[in-house]
């Protein structure tokens, strides 16, 4: 976890460093707040991160030496199979053509969305996490 | 750490649900497997090359006399934006991150599937009917977007470019853009959280690292580009002037938003490329890789520095800081230079294997050496000011991305075609299509430096007799054409390892990732049984125990030991 997080908090130092001699070399201000916003993009999710791992001690995945008779439990949930990613894609799409063709394409397509909205939250219970 | 690892572990197997799996288009349409979404991205991807590559076909055809007429001015700029727009942001990208990471990153860390299979069967549906939207724009009464792929303001603005297909265009590419951010969120998870007990991130191959610091880079870019299309759509339709001077805009902030995105865009396509190349360098040197480290820090490197460089698209506006700009994009040589030496380094005194995948990674070290040497010049500014919207722009970008995106991603895609499909190619097609491709594309690009040394601009439709272009640019439609053969080559190819299929074993390069220790095509959720991860090169180490990676390791640490013990007394 601990270089995960480095990682985050270097793009996030590497911004701040390019903003600072880019703002006092060019002064553009504009292009400024696109580093600055870069910056705070690496910073935030590396210190969640860092956070996490100063409190946890390190994860298998983190270990040079561990052996997979220590690992106990599941890896996660993976569904194997579900329509409602294609349906939520498609009310999307035609959701977006809606600023092509007008709205009545949104309106078919939020139909979409909404069902899909539904059916997956429905087929997401935890009966159905047969899977480890 | 003296207990030797050499025997199969077994990983906690899960529990099947073959019985109720469907197949075909409905398994097609409802899978949520990574290796699927994976391969139909590829699929995809590879049609719409297909498309974008007889775009380009016309585009030479046009071109290939004075004066031609071949197809009109309006349908030219069709044509060269959506060929453009289409290579970019439907092919080269989605065909490494969304095709090669969504198959082989769970593979290579050992995980069963990606962090989040539903998102990601739902990238692959905003991406595909995304993709459909960029075509539709043909089918329009005023024609697709004739603007470029990079959509300049104003050019960009509902007066100088009316209709739907422009607005199909903002559309396509934002549908494109949010699959790709949703693909880059599940790289960056799945690389954190679900690598197998004991690979570490120094552990996780090169291809692997170049997706994740790839995938961070598309959180970076990705949104700002969307934030630039709602800006467009809103200065073309809802009356505002964000990029008009007429109500107090400023047309030249679309390219700070735009190149911002697009700096690091060129960087998202050739970085996952990188990573193809040094998994196949190494298998076919029969050798480790060469400076693993350093090849991971001058990615980071190449990343970051890639974020810092977007207005030298610019330097001809007068708006932007020329030394920073200049400096920043040639300092982008450095980390570049070292990774093009360690690729050397690692082929250095192997026993090369001339097979088809490592002649393609080849003919990319020299492509993308020769592309980014004229990169190198493209980044100071007096040469650029003399070279700027020229063909040498075009001689230069097409080396780059070409070299990356076909070189390096058909050298995957033969690499990774056994594991993909559990069959073999043909290897003499193979080799056909590589040199076939290679001499197409270097009579079509080489020459097109020379037109752009003698002014010949981009994006013109016609030049006049008397110009001086006429013989480069029937060259380059020659080359042009024998591009196309290679790509009926590669089809062929495909096609009959598909009706006589060969098949290939599990492990037929003797490969050194993780991918190549299942079986080909892998399981449902990747792995029965996971090899002890001890080193970089787990599936080496448990092939040959004599020469494991970590016993070689050991055998340092001893040795260092005793010495020291040695120094001590």
């Amino acid at each position: 976890m601990k270089l995960e997080s480095r990682i985050y908090v270097g793009v996030g130092v590497f911004f701040v460093l390019v903003v600072v001699i880019y703002f006092l070399w060019s002064g553009d201000s504009g292009n400024s707040i696109f580093l600055v916003a870069s910056a705070l993009l690496g910073i935030m999710p590396g210190l969640y991160l860092g956070w996490w791992s100063r409190r946890m001690s390190p994860r298998p995945e983190d270990r040079e030496d561990v052996s997979l008779e220590e690992i106990e439990g599941a890896v996660g949930y993976f569904p194997s199979y579900t329509i409602w990613p294609f349906v939520l894609g498609i009310g999307v799409f035609l959701t977006a053509l809606a600023f092509v063709f007008g709205a009545w394409t949104a309106v078919i397509g939020m139909g979409f969305v909404i069902s899909a909205a539904i059916g997956g939250t429905l087929s997401s219970k935890p009966k159905a996490m047969a899977h480890r | 750490m003296t207990i030797a690892p050499e025997r199969m572990e077994e990983l906690e197997s899960h529990p099947p649900n073959h019985g109720s799996e469907p197949s075909g288009i409905y398994k097609w349409v409802t899978s949520t497997d990574h290796k699927v979404i994976g391969k139909n991205y590829m699929y995809t991807a590879l049609v719409f090359f297909f498309i974008a590559g007889l775009m380009a076909e016309l585009i030479r055809t046009q071109l290939f006399a004075p004066n031609n007429h071949f197809v009109s001015p309006q349908t030219y700029n069709e044509l060269f934006t959506i060929h453009g727009s289409i290579m970019l942001y439907i092919f080269a990208g989605p065909f490494v991150f969304g095709g090669f990471a969504n198959f082989l990153v769970p593979l290579q860390i050992g995980a069963p599937d990606m962090a989040f299979p539903r998102l990601n069967a739902l990238s692959y549906w905003l991406f595909l009917t995304g993709s459909v939207t960029m075509l539709l724009g043909f089918l329009t009464a005023s024609g697709a977007a004739a603007f470029g792929w990079v959509a300049y303001a104003p050019l960009s603005d509902s007066t100088y470019s009316p209709g739907a297909g422009p607005d199909l265009w903002i559309v396509s590419v934002a549908l494109v853009g949010f699959s790709g951010i949703f693909t880059a969120v599940n790289l960056v998870t799945t690389i954190f959280y679900l690598r197998a007990p004991g690979l570490t991130m120094f552990r996780m191959p090169v291809f692997t690292w170049n997706m994740l610091v790839t995938g961070i880079l598309i959180l970076i870019s990705f949104p700002v580009l969307t934030a630039a299309l709602v800006m467009l759509y809103a200065d073309r339709h809802f009356g505002t002037h964000i990029f008009s001077v007429k109500g107090g805009g400023v047309p030249v902030l679309w390219q700070n938003l735009f190149w911002f995105f697009g700096h690091p865009e060129v960087y998202i396509l050739a970085l996952p490329y990188f990573g193809i190349i040094t998994e196949v360098l190494p298998v076919f040197s029969k050798k480790p890789v060469f400076g693993y480290k350093g090849l991971v820090f001058a990615t980071l490197a190449i990343a970051g520095l890639s974020t810092g460089v977007w207005a030298h698209h610019m330097f001809t506006t007068g708006t932007v800081l020329l030394p920073f700009f200049s400096a920043m994009s040639l300092l982008i040589a450095v980390p570049t230079g070292i990774k093009i030496f360690t690729w050397i380094g690692t082929i250095w005194r192997g026993n090369l294997d001339f097979k088809t995948p490592l002649i393609f990674a080849i003919g990319f070290i020299v492509a993308f050496t020769m592309g980014g040497i004229t990169g190198v010049m493209l980044a100071s500014p007096p040469i650029d000011f003399y070279t700027h919207d020229t063909y040498f722009v075009v001689a230069h970008f097409h080396q780059v991305l070409f070299g990356s995106a076909v070189f390096a991603g058909f050298a995957g895609f033969y690499y990774w075609y056994p594991k993909l499909t559990g069959r073999m190619y043909r290897e003499s097609l193979g080799k056909w299509h590589f040199w076939l491709t290679f001499i197409g594309f270097n009579i079509t690009f080489l020459p097109q430096y020379l037109l752009g040394l003698r002014g010949m601009p981009r994006r013109i439709a016609e030049y006049g007799p008397s110009d001086g272009f006429t013989f480069l640019n029937k060259v380059s439609t020659v080359g042009a054409y024998v591009t196309a053969i290679a790509f009926v080559v590669f089809l062929y190819n495909f096609w009959i390892s598909w009706r006589k299929p060969i098949p290939a074993g599990d492990n037929p390069w003797d490969g050194h990732t993780l991918e190549w220790a299942t079986s080909s095509p892998p399981p449902s959720h990747n792995f029965h049984k996971l090899p002890p991860i001890r080193s970089l090169r787990p599936t080496w180490d448990m092939n040959h125990p004599e020469h494991a990676d970590w016993k070689a390791h050991q055998e340092e640490l001893a040795r260092k030991k005793s010495k020291e013990r040695e120094a001590a007394l």
